[in-house]
């Protein structure tokens, strides 16, 4: 048993409505009591979807468990195909109905039904949403096009020049974080460089899509927590090369673009040339010095987190300080990245853990989840979400892509908000004696996510306070007072630090400005 | 509930004379499982912890219909089990003890914890009557536990609270003879609770307890000279379980709406022989507020059509309050489960004829919903947009569970929460 107060995934069934829900003309039937319906909510409320999810949910009960669950299964998948005639039907079983062993899969295929069945085995005790998506993906993409595989020795023709090279998209779902606008972003930027996309799918697509998916030259694994494995199975099947690079950020971006050069064979340097973003210049331009350095923590899903941090520091200037991921599948990927950046990696889905990395490190930003967002509000430091779990609010109506060039620029945006404007930083520090300037005086952006009413008291926040107590003469307890409250907490950490490593018994005004001489950045 | 017939209703004027047609209904459901009442359960009990053993699932359904609305750290999570605990690796009783002293290492202040069994723990056979009795002898004088079913094949939504209380009034002692006492039953905002504490103390009823208290070791003693009165209607076990321990019933309306509130404390008050001029000079000024409150917002509701699908079970007490106070027109009223007994009251208030539905088939109703086309149709959170994208206007029902609608002074904001969604449709311009 694992203790679990908030979960950053779903269960795997989840991500296999996820999946089923980004296409048309599929139907899932799900063996589930009641209460999992809940799933619908998260489509229709948190993405705003107008449709209810296609799946048809059992709903066995207690009373059903004596008798016949597996005449329950058969019966509702009889009305799902009549009712909702899909061309695909989806079937697979929840936590509890993996424990009944109906085997609603089997079932299904002796049904007789006039669809064909893909079912699904959801691990339900040891896997997770982003998992249950990656094998309904595959498994859909498998199940469909394995009779179409080409014999073993075949080799996939050069294209001639009758006509443009095409790509699949493969991996933008339902509930992804903004694969709505990166579709569009990165189906333009392809045409830039004189790229068709061929495919795109789950997101969008049909039964009929899925089968084109071995037409096109390559598979772009757009999201490779969902769309990995199936990457992998059609580059050994159909010997379509995957293209690897996720373009977030203007660095990924161009690697992304000299990617699909080599494998197509198209030109692309002039579009790398112009890597038309604004965030180069934003990031050049001389208000940005004040976010120089800056220290963030940086935590989501395996590909978003690890794009986040080489943006935060080759990018914007900042510093990153911290790095991890929920998803234990992805961890090699974290760690290798962590090392990068110099970083102890969390690999950790117990957001208890990521609450007391976080307020240990003291960021400045949290680029993260929307779990990362609740810790950051009540820590009082800005956040900006990069990565699901997500919710209502980051399915913005505006155009909002996180890939590609377009996707910079909205990064920028995003990320630079929640941080203070660098003149009204200016202005605290240069007033912060000013009685109108005090601690109480909140940068106006962040009052707007519960500004200095829901920071907790410094003393909170100075969570490395030591136990065995270095006193604070009141002279340069006073002394801390005056520095900005927003980084009066790494402050005193410091001072602490480094009065204890000298084996200090109390803190004066001289030790305070020793220790920031011995820190100073 | 047999015994007290209540003189309220039997005094009410029966609109038409046709019983109410119920029609079963079995199919694919749409409702939260119980474990979703641990929602409101742990605000109301502050110093409880509701410990669920379950699944992922069952995490991310309490997470989900809870929505962002919580913060802190919250006074609930879920054990999930996993592929060890299945296979018989791990002792299910072990691990559970291990997950229980980290909680109570986290939370040192908790005075008890709910173990709440789930679908996968009740199909394991899971025994957590026996664990709650082993832990509360472990931690004897320092957390109290109790345990009780909010799994989706035991419970639908609020009957968690249902299986909850009925759990707790087991463990309530012997009250002495001779003590009369009224018990209101059933989670109340506790700015609601003052409200009626302050109205039976001004009629001389009392003394009053509530259940569930605000504490967890408040535990109110109940006997024969107990009576009680249910405050929500999804509480049948819980109230054949305060029979059993010889409380005696009051039967009444439950407390929506003017009219309902009113005939709710009128019951209390003939079970106490208040005098009627008293009771009614007692009520008189918070019941016209009540009245002109409602009365602001009938106009937007009057004529209207509504329908409402199975959710919360207050769906027959609602239909009542909006039928006869707000002018309404019932299409079809849904519930999860209709309890006669619990409903003695209100059933009879309803208009005659009208469509009652028990259990669910989510397809044919939407489908019947998609023929009415009502004003306005009452169901839960994930049907909503759906419904709303295809141009009809819908209330979701969870807020009805979140937002203080009892009593006399919430009449006007129960029914502002009918008229909002029909008032937007009329300011949007599209
Ligand atoms: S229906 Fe059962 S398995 Fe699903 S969330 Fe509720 S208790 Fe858990």
């Amino acid at each position: 048993m694992e203790l679990t107060f908030w979960t950053y995934e779903g269960p795997p069934h989840v991500g296999a409505i996820r999946v089923v829900t980004s296409m048309e003309g599929v139907h899932m039937v799900l063996h589930s009591p009641q209460g999992d319906t809940y799933a619908d909510l998260l489509f229709t409320m948190i993405e705003r979807q107008g449709k209810r999810p296609p799946v048809t949910y059992t709903t066995f009960q207690a009373r059903d468990l004596g008798g016949d669950t597996a005449g329950l299964v058969i019966r509702t998948l009889r009305e799902a195909c009549d009712r909702f005639k899909p061309r695909v039907m989806v079937v697979g079983d929840s936590c509890t109905a993996e424990l009944l062993q109906d085997q609603p899969g089997s079932l299904a295929s002796g049904a007789e039904l006039s669809v064909p069945i893909v079912p699904l085995e959801l691990s339900a005790y040891s896997r997770k949403e982003n998992w249950g998506a990656s094998e309904t993906f595959y498994h859909l993409v498998r199940g469909l096009l394995a009779a179409r595989a080409p014999a073993p020795g075949w080799e996939r023709p050069a294209r001639g020049d009758e006509r443009r090279p095409r790509v699949n998209l493969l991996g933008p779902s339902a509930l992804g974080f903004r694969c709505r606008d990166d579709v569009v972003e990165i189906t333009r930027l392809l045409a830039s460089v004189g790229v068709d996309v061929h495919v795109t799918a789950p997101a969008g697509a049909t039964p009929e899509d899925l089968l084109r998916i071995p037409e096109a030259d390559a598979n772009v694994c757009l999201y490779p927590e969902i769309a990995r494995t199936a990457c992998s199975w059609l580059q050994r099947t159909f010997k379509q090369p995957t293209i690897e690079t996720v373009p977030i950020g203007v660095g990924a971006t161009c690697d992304f673009l000299r990617e699909i050069g080599e494998v197509t064979g198209v030109d692309v340097s002039a579009a790398v040339v112009e890597a038309q973003s604004r965030l180069p210049w934003y990031s050049r331009s001389v208000d940005s010095t004040y976010l120089t350095g800056k220290r963030v923590f940086v935590f989501g899903d395996a590909s978003h987190a690890v794009a986040a941090a080489r943006i935060a520091r080759d990018e914007l200037g900042f510093d990153v300080v911290g790095l991890g991921t929920y998803a234990r599948e992805s961890a090699r990927e974290v760690r290798a990245a962590a090392k990068v950046y110099g970083v102890d990696p969390l690999i950790t889905d117990n957001y208890l853990e990521v609450e007391a990395r976080i307020s240990e490190l003291q960021p400045e930003l949290v680029l993260g989840t929307q779990m990362e967002r609740h810790i950051a509000k009540r820590l009082g430091i800005g956040c900006a979400v990069i990565s699901t779990p997500a919710h209502v609010q980051d399915y913005p109506a505006r155009y909002s892509p996180q890939m590609g060039f377009e996707g910079a620029n909205v990064i920028f945006d995003s990320w630079v908000h929640p941080l203070m404007m660098g003149l009204e930083e200016h202005l605290l520090t240069m007033f912060r004696e000013d009685f109108e300037f005090n601690d109480v005086a909140t940068p106006s952006h962040l009052a707007s996510l519960g500004g200095h009413s829901q920071r907790p008291a410094e003393g909170e926040l100075a969570v490395a306070a030591p136990e065995d107590g270095v006193a604070w003469e009141s002279d340069a307890e006073h002394e801390l007072k005056k520095i900005p409250f927003f980084v009066r907490g790494k402050a005193r950490r410091n001072t602490e630090k480094f009065a204890l490593e000298r084996g200090m018994q109390n803190i004066s005004v001289e030790t305070l400005y020793e220790a920031k001489a011995h820190y100073g950045r | 509930m047999s015994g007290h017939p209540s003189q309220a209703a039997v005094a009410l004027p029966v609109p038409g004379c046709t019983e109410p047609r119920v029609t079963q209904e079995r199919g694919q459901r749409a409702v939260f499982c119980g474990l979703t009442s641990i929602i409101w359960l742990h605000r109301k009990i502050q110093d409880a912890f509701f410990l669920v053993v379950g699944s992922r699932t069952c995490a991310h359904l309490i997470q989900s219909a809870a929505g962002v609305m919580i913060f802190a750290e919250p006074r609930f999570a879920t054990a999930v089990l996993q592929d060890r605990d299945l296979a018989g690796i791990a002792d299910c009783n072990d691990e559970l003890d291990r997950v229980v002293a980290q909680v109570i290492e986290r939370r040192p202040e908790i005075k008890t914890i709910f173990l709440v069994s789930s679908c996968p723990s009740e199909v394991i056979k899971l025994d957590l009557a026996n664990a709650a009795q082993r832990l509360g002898g472990h931690y004897a004088g320092r957390v109290r536990f109790a345990e009780y079913s909010g799994s989706g094949i035991e419970t639908t939504f609020t009957q968690g609270e249902d299986s909850c209380l009925k759990g707790l009034v087991a463990d309530l002692p012997k009250a002495p003879a001779d003590r009369r006492s009224l018990l209101i039953v059933g989670t109340l905002p506790d700015i609601v609770e003052d409200q009626f504490s302050r109205l039976f103390g001004e009629l001389g009823v009392g003394p009053v307890h509530f259940l569930p208290a605000r504490s967890s070791t408040d535990l109110v003693a109940v006997g024969p000279d107990t009576s009680f009165l249910l405050a929500q209607p999804y509480l049948g076990e819980t109230a054949r379980a305060l029979l059993k321990r010889g409380a005696r019933a009051i039967s009444a309306p439950f407390p929506l709406g003017a009219e309902g509130t009113r005939e709710w404390l009128r019951a209390a008050a003939n079970a106490w022989d208040v005098a009627p001029e008293r009771f009614e000079q007692v009520i008189a000024a918070p019941l016209a507020r009540a009245e002109r409150a409602v009365a602001r917002q009938r106009e937007a509701l009057r004529g209207k059509r509504i329908s409402f699908l199975p959710d919360s079970q207050l769906e027959i007490p609602l239909a009542r309050f909006l039928q006869r106070e707000c002018g309404m027109q019932l299409l079809e009223v849904g519930t999860p489960y209709l309890d006669q007994q619990m409903s003695a009251a209100e059933l009879p208030l309803l208009p005659g004829g009208v469509r009652i539905t028990e259990g669910q088939d989510l397809d044919r109703q939407l489908d019947r919903v998609r023929a009415d086309r009502p004003d306005l149709t009452v169901c839960g959170l994930g049907i909503a947009n759906p419904l709303e994208a295809e141009g009809l206007r819908t209330k979701w029902s969870i807020e009805l569970m979140f937002t203080p609608i009892q009593g006399f002074d919430q009449a006007g904001d129960l029914a502002e929460l009918f008229t909002r969604p029909l008032n937007r449709q009329n300011r949007l311009g599209f």
